[in-house]
C-alpha cells in the first residue's frame, strides 16, 4: 500500500506540490474575488446612477465580457496586455483576466438588486430629508447588498472555478499541480478525482460561510 | 386674514404630453385639514407629491411658511438637491404602502431623519421616536421589524416616523387604500386625533365618511382642475355640480 505505485505512496510525495497548488488556487480566488467585487460596485453603481455617457462605456464593458469565455479573457489577457506593452507575470496577467470578469458579474447582480427596490423605499426617504448620499448609504445599499448576497456567493464558487483556467498559461495553481503530477504517475482518474475533491471542499466551504452570513443580516418577519 | 402655512398657485403638471394638473390653487392656513377627494386619474396624488416635490412641476408655485419650494423666481428655476432636500423636511408624506424601511426596526425608522436630517443626538433621538411611537399606540413595538407588523401597525410607524419630525404640514398620500378593512380604522384615529390636536394636514383619501368628519374643508379634483371646494357640509350635502354628486353617488357616500 505504501510502495511506489500506490495512492497513498503518490499523493506523499507529490503533498508539497498539491498543498502548493491548492495555495495558488485559494490565493488567486480570493484576490479575484475582492479585487473584482470592489471594482464591481463601481461598475453596478454606474450602471444605475450613471451619466448616459458613462452608462453607455460602462454597459459595453459588461457585456462585452459577459460575451466572451473567461478561457479567451485569460488568454487575451496573457498575450494582449504584453502586446501592448504592459508586462506581467502569469499570476498577475490571469488575475487580472478574472477580476475583469467577476466585476461584470457583481456589477449586473448590484445594478439588479438595486433596480428591483421599490421606488416608494427612495420617495419614503427623501420625503423624510434625506439627501442622495444619506438615501443611498442607509436606505438602499443595504438592503441591496442583502438582496446581492446570494448570487455573489454564486459568482466566488465561480471564480474558484475558473480559477482552473489559470493553467493554460502556467499558473501553478491546482489544477496545473495535477497535472504534472499525472504526467509523472500517469495516475489520471486518481489524482483528477483528488483535485476535484479539494475544489469542492473549496466552494462547500465558501458557500457553507456565506449560508451563514445570510442567515445573520436575514430580516425578522 | 393669516399668511397661508401652504400656498399652491396655478399649478400645471405634464406627464409626456397629457397635462395632469391645469392650474390648481389652493391655500392652507395652519391647523387647517384639507381633504382632497375625486376619481382616480383626477389629479389629487399628483397634487400631493408636488408638494413634496416628489414630482417636478411645469408651471406655478408652491410656498411653504414664506419659502417657495422647488424653484425660485419667476424662471421656475429649479433649487439645488440639497436645497430640496432640506425643503422636504418642511412637510411630512406618508405613504399608500406605508414604504417603511424593511432593514430597520420601527424606532430606527423614526430615528433615521432626527439623527441625519436634523441632527439630533441618538439619545434625543430615541426619546422622541419613543414618545411619537407611544402616541400612535405602538410603545410595544419599538423593536419590532416592518416585517414583524401589521399593514395598519406599519402604516402607524409610517405616521410617526413623518410627524416626528415636526412637519409645518403634513400629507396623507390614500393611507388606509392599501389596508385589510378591518385595520382602517386604528389608522384613521390616529389622523383624527393628530388634526383635533391642530397638525396641519392635506389628505388625499378614498374614505369619504372621514373627509367628512375630519376635514375643514374639502376640494373635490376633476380631471386636473378644482371643480369645487367649500365646507364638508356644503360638498358632500349639497354638491353644486354634476360631476361632484355623480362622484359621490358612485362612491356610496
Amino acid at each position: 500500500m505504501f510502495e511506489q505505485g500506490a495512492l497513498f505512496y503518490e499523493l506523499w510525495v507529490s503533498r508539497w506540490a498539491l498543498l502548493q497548488g491548492i495555495g495558488a488556487t485559494v490565493l488567486i480566488s480570493l484576490l479575484a474575488i475582492l479585487l473584482g467585487t470592489i471594482l464591481g460596485i463601481f461598475v453596478g453603481l454606474v450602471l444605475v446612477y450613471g451619466r448616459r455617457a458613462s452608462r453607455f462605456a460602462v454597459r459595453l464593458y459588461v457585456d462585452f465580457v459577459r460575451g466572451t469565455p473567461v478561457f479567451v479573457l485569460v488568454l487575451a489577457s496573457f498575450y494582449l496586455l504584453t502586446q501592448i506593452g504592459i508586462q506581467l507575470t502569469a499570476f498577475q496577467a490571469g488575475l487580472v483576466a478574472l477580476v475583469v470578469f467577476c466585476s461584470t458579474h457583481v456589477g449586473e447582480n448590484l445594478r439588479g438588486a438595486l433596480q428591483s427596490l421599490p421606488p416608494g423605499q427612495t420617495e419614503a426617504a427623501k420625503a423624510i430629508g434625506l439627501t442622495f448620499p444619506q438615501i443611498f448609504v442607509y436606505v438602499l445599499a443595504p438592503q441591496a447588498l442583502r438582496q446581492a448576497l446570494p448570487a455573489w456567493i454564486n459568482t466566488a464558487t465561480e471564480m474558484v472555478k475558473a480559477s482552473t483556467l489559470l493553467s493554460v498559461i502556467s499558473v501553478a495553481e491546482l489544477m496545473l499541480a495535477t497535472k504534472q503530477i499525472v504526467a509523472r504517475n500517469f495516475m489520471t482518474l486518481e489524482f483528477y478525482l483528488i483535485a476535484g475533491l479539494i475544489y469542492f471542499l473549496i466552494n462547500y466551504a465558501i458557500e457553507r460561510a456565506a449560508k451563514a452570513a445570510e442567515r445573520r443580516v436575514a430580516l425578522p418577519s | 386674514m393669516a399668511q397661508p402655512i401652504l400656498q399652491i398657485e396655478n399649478l400645471h403638471k405634464k406627464f409626456k404630453d397629457v397635462e395632469v394638473l391645469k392650474g390648481v390653487d389652493l391655500a392652507l392656513e395652519t391647523g387647517d385639514v384639507v381633504s382632497i377627494i375625486g376619481s382616480s386619474g383626477s389629479g389629487k396624488t399628483t397634487l400631493l407629491r408636488c408638494v413634496n416635490m416628489l414630482e417636478e412641476f411645469h408651471h406655478g408655485r408652491i410656498v411653504i411658511d414664506g419659502e417657495e419650494v422647488g424653484y425660485s423666481g419667476p424662471q421656475h428655476k429649479a433649487r439645488k438637491e440639497s436645497e430640496i432636500a432640506r425643503q422636504r423636511a418642511m412637510t411630512g408624506m406618508v405613504f399608500q404602502q406605508f414604504n417603511l424601511f424593511p432593514h430597520m426596526t420601527a424606532q430606527r425608522n423614526v430615528t433615521l431623519g432626527l439623527t441625519k436630517v436634523k441632527k439630533l443626538t441618538a439619545e434625543e433621538a430615541d426619546a422622541i421616536a419613543v414618545k411619537w411611537l407611544a402616541r400612535v399606540g405602538l410603545q410595544d413595538r419599538r423593536d419590532h421589524y416592518p416585517g414583524q407588523l401589521s399593514g395598519g401597525q406599519q402604516q402607524r410607524v409610517a405616521i410617526a416616523r413623518a410627524v416626528a419630525m415636526n412637519p409645518k404640514v403634513m400629507l396623507f398620500d390614500e393611507v388606509t387604500s392599501a389596508l385589510d378593512p378591518e385595520l382602517v380604522n386604528e389608522v384613521l384615529s390616529v389622523i383624527k386625533d393628530l388634526a383635533n390636536e391642530g397638525m396641519t394636514m392635506l389628505l388625499v383619501t378614498h374614505e369619504m365618511k372621514f373627509a367628512f368628519e375630519v376635514s375643514d374643508r374639502v376640494v373635490f379634483m376633476n380631471q386636473g382642475r378644482i371643480e369645487e371646494e367649500g365646507s364638508p357640509e356644503e360638498l358632500f350635502r349639497k354638491p353644486k355640480s354634476q360631476r361632484l354628486a355623480e362622484f359621490l353617488k358612485s362612491s356610496k357616500f
